[in-house]
């Protein structure tokens, strides 16, 4: 597992690849990108600027990577966060999740994201036509954490 | 008691960490919240809405029924918005 926080700009393609150098075992990898867009509702963009509580963004991520590690076979987990002024075409966010197939994959790296939105410490505040105002929380976010929440009867089932 | 902000709550605020004594009586994160609410204007501005309010234990999500006893750090911040 690699967890990092950073301020500064970082390709993901290289992430994406360090996951996965120099091994065999692994048959799956999913790479997920959140990139700063330059408008929101038809608005332009100037930048995002992502403050972040130092300690437990960290163990917050790391937290859910190993719940994603008990749920799924997986071979590898590498998250990136940025913090600071991110412009538009830069990734806020990286995900990857490896495994043996796909699907462990697939599912983890969503569950991950899902997570990270609603739970992990950040906030984004969005600079636009020279004014900058704080990003509100999205409800269809929690939605999408919530469908993760386990059903103890339906496991007890499985 | 080691209090911090985070987002609109610290801007508010005007600070991101202070250190507080509490009163015998503020005993759950939802009586400290109340409790800042009475502390000054900017703090009626950044607890108008204690609903809104999320909270962290020594660095772990709480829920404003959660004990303050033992706590080290407490932060307070708006619902969160990475990713």
């Amino acid at each position: 597992m690699s967890v990092r926080i950073t301020d500064r700009a970082f390709d993901p393609a290289a992430e994406a690849a360090a996951l996965s150098h120099g091994r065999t075992d692994i048959g799956a990898v999913v790479a997920f990108s959140g990139i700063c867009r330059d408008s929101e509702d038809g608005e332009k963009i100037a930048s995002l600027t992502l403050e972040h509580y130092p300690g437990m963004a960290e163990a917050e991520i790391e937290r859910h990577v190993q719940e994603a590690e008990q749920r799924w076979p997986l071979l590898g987990v590498r998250v990136v966060h940025r913090v600071g002024r991110i412009e538009p075409g830069e990734t806020i966010v990286f995900v990857a999740c490896a495994s043996k197939h796909r699907r462990a994959a697939f599912e983890a790296a969503e569950f991950l994201m899902d997570y990270l939105k609603t739970h992990a410490p950040f906030w984004k505040k969005v600079e636009a036509a020279g004014q900058t105002s704080w990003v509100d929380a999205k409800e269809k976010d929690d939605e999408a954490a919530a469908r993760w929440v386990r059903d103890p009867k339906r496991d007890a089932a499985e | 008691m080691k209090i911090l902000y985070f987002a609109w709550i610290r801007e508010r605020v005007g600070k991101a960490e202070e250190e507080l004594s509490l009163p015998a009586t503020v005993q759950t994160v939802g009586d400290l919240v109340q409790w800042l609410k009475g502390h000054g204007e900017e703090y009626a501005y950044a607890f108008d809405n204690p609903k809104v309010v999320r909270a962290a234990i020594d660095r772990v999500h709480v829920k404003p029924e959660a004990k303050l006893a033992g706590a080290r750090e407490i932060a307070l911040f708006p619902p969160m918005t990475g990713g």
